[in-house]
């Protein structure tokens, strides 16, 4: 299985040359951690930056430079800001390449639900449903299953959604799955993890193709 | 004669505000957010406010005063965590919360400030947030129809203003407030230094002075962090 890390790192691998990329809370954000050297890629974060940095050195925080998570952050050489309206338009307008965010459940046509759990307070949807109605490219990060041993990955989401029909790939500690034609299609597992443990785990229709590679 | 716009201090930038109003509250988390108006509608103890800010502040800053003191009866915000008197409001039922995409909370201020009364967008399509909204096919993909906002007073700060309302943003304090500011009946801009007209270049100006009817500095900016992440001098994370 792979931890969360390991998640990270594997969707690192989606991350191509000269991407504008955003990453979410979580494991997203750790996806950062492991772009490939000779890559070189441009990070937004939507309350206005492109050109995110590391965080900054003990002593030079600067709180008016945050990340979208409210953390203090830093830009790079290149960087450039910019208002909340210019922010989620070059989101809407799909000039950013990549998405890569969490979620609760994906269903098999690609709906997403990572926002609301009725009965438990609702912190509110923040720029999720804007960059999953407009983003071109999705990859949702997140465990196979919740806590108490559910599938994630269903036929409907059962949560309130975030969008539909808009995830075209996810990432869990069990493998790696391209969203197409109404059904997960298994691509890769982890090394540990077998094909029966899989199928079992997976709530949604799940295709199977003759050669499934392992999450290196 | 000519452009009256400089007020003494908050208490004076904010006469007129009155129980039951709707305002813009500029801010992301706690950055970039108006503390000065926002401790003085504290003190003016101003109720029943609708609010349209991105976030509600944590419990002891930023708008989070305002519910402390029981003075807002709706939120209108995209994310609203952070903050337990919000929470036990909410979930009693004292305070109404509307919650919507951060992008389509972005460009409904827009759109007032661009004179535009509605927008379309992508975001909320098939979920609740479309409940009882028109849709609008274009080129084979449906977008919710959004009004365009409707504030009696916009608040926001900026880094630096001139006596005319000209005003330019620090980094991504900038973030909701140049749209906000648009978008006022009444805009009311605290900035952390006031200049005289002519000394900004006006090529590096974010909001023309147009938008903004009064103008103010700030007597403090605690400036506080919501999230205080950094690295070590060592190398780790």
């Amino acid at each position: 299985m792979l931890d969360k890390n390991g998640i990270a790192k594997r969707i690192a691998k989606e991350v191509k040359d000269g991407m504008y990329v955003n990453l979410g809370i979580g494991i997203p954000t750790l996806v950062a951690n492991y772009v490939p050297e000779g890559i070189e890629v441009i990070l937004q974060s939507e309350n206005g930056l492109l050109g995110m940095g590391p965080f900054p050195w003990e002593g030079e925080e600067d709180a008016d430079l945050i990340n979208a998570g409210k953390q203090t952050v830093t830009t790079l050489p290149g960087s450039s800001i910019f208002d909340s309206a210019m922010s989620f338009g070059m989101i809407r307008a799909q000039k950013v390449d990549l998405t890569i965010l969490g979620a609760m459940e994906v269903s098999e046509n690609g709906d997403i639900a990572n926002w609301k759990v009725p009965g438990k307070m609702v912190k509110g949807m923040g720029g999720a449903m804007d960059l999953v109605a407009s983003a071109k490219n999705i990859i949702v990060a997140m465990q196979h299953c919740d806590k108490a041993g559910n599938s994630k990955l269903l036929p409907h989401c059962t949560l309130p959604l975030t969008g539909i029909h808009c995830i075209q790939k996810v990432v869990t500690d069990l493998g790696v799955f391209d969203i197409k034609d109404g059904a997960f299609h298994l691509v890769e597992r982890a090394a540990d993890v077998s094909i029966e443990e899989i199928q079992a785990k997976t709530a949604g229709k799940l295709v199977i193709p003759e050669a499934v590679g392992i999450v290196q | 004669m000519g452009f009256n716009k400089v007020v003494k201090n908050a208490n004076e930038a904010c006469q007129g505000i009155e129980d039951g109003m709707t305002l813009m509250v500029g801010g992301f988390g706690l950055c970039g957010i108006p503390e000065n108006c926002i401790a003085e509608l504290v003190n003016k103890k101003v109720k029943e406010l609708t609010c349209i800010s991105n976030n509600a502040g944590v419990d002891d800053f930023g708008l989070g005063l305002l519910l402390q003191g029981k003075q807002v009866k709706k939120m209108i915000s995209s994310y609203v965590g952070e903050n337990a008197e919000f929470e036990r409001q909410m979930l009693s039922g004292e305070l109404e919360v509307e919650l919507i995409p951060q992008g389509t909370l972005a460009t409904r201020c827009m759109a007032a400030g661009y004179g535009m009364p509605a927008i379309y967008t992508p975001a909320g399509v098939g979920t609740e947030v479309a409940e009882g909204k028109e849709t609008r096919v274009f080129n084979g993909k449906t977008y919710l129809m959004e009004y365009a906002f409707d504030a009696d007073f916009a608040i926001v700060k900026a880094w630096k203003g001139d006596t005319l309302g000209n005003l330019i943003f620090r980094s991504t304090a900038r973030n909701f407030n140049p749209m906000m500011a648009m978008a006022g009946k009444i805009t009311i801009a605290e900035v952390e230094e006031l200049v005289p007209a002519g000394s900004l270049d006006p090529d590096q100006i974010h909001t023309p002075g147009i938008y903004v009817h009064r103008i103010f500095q700030g007597a403090k900016f605690e400036k506080r962090i919501e999230q205080r992440t950094t690295r070590k001098r060592d190398g780790s994370c």
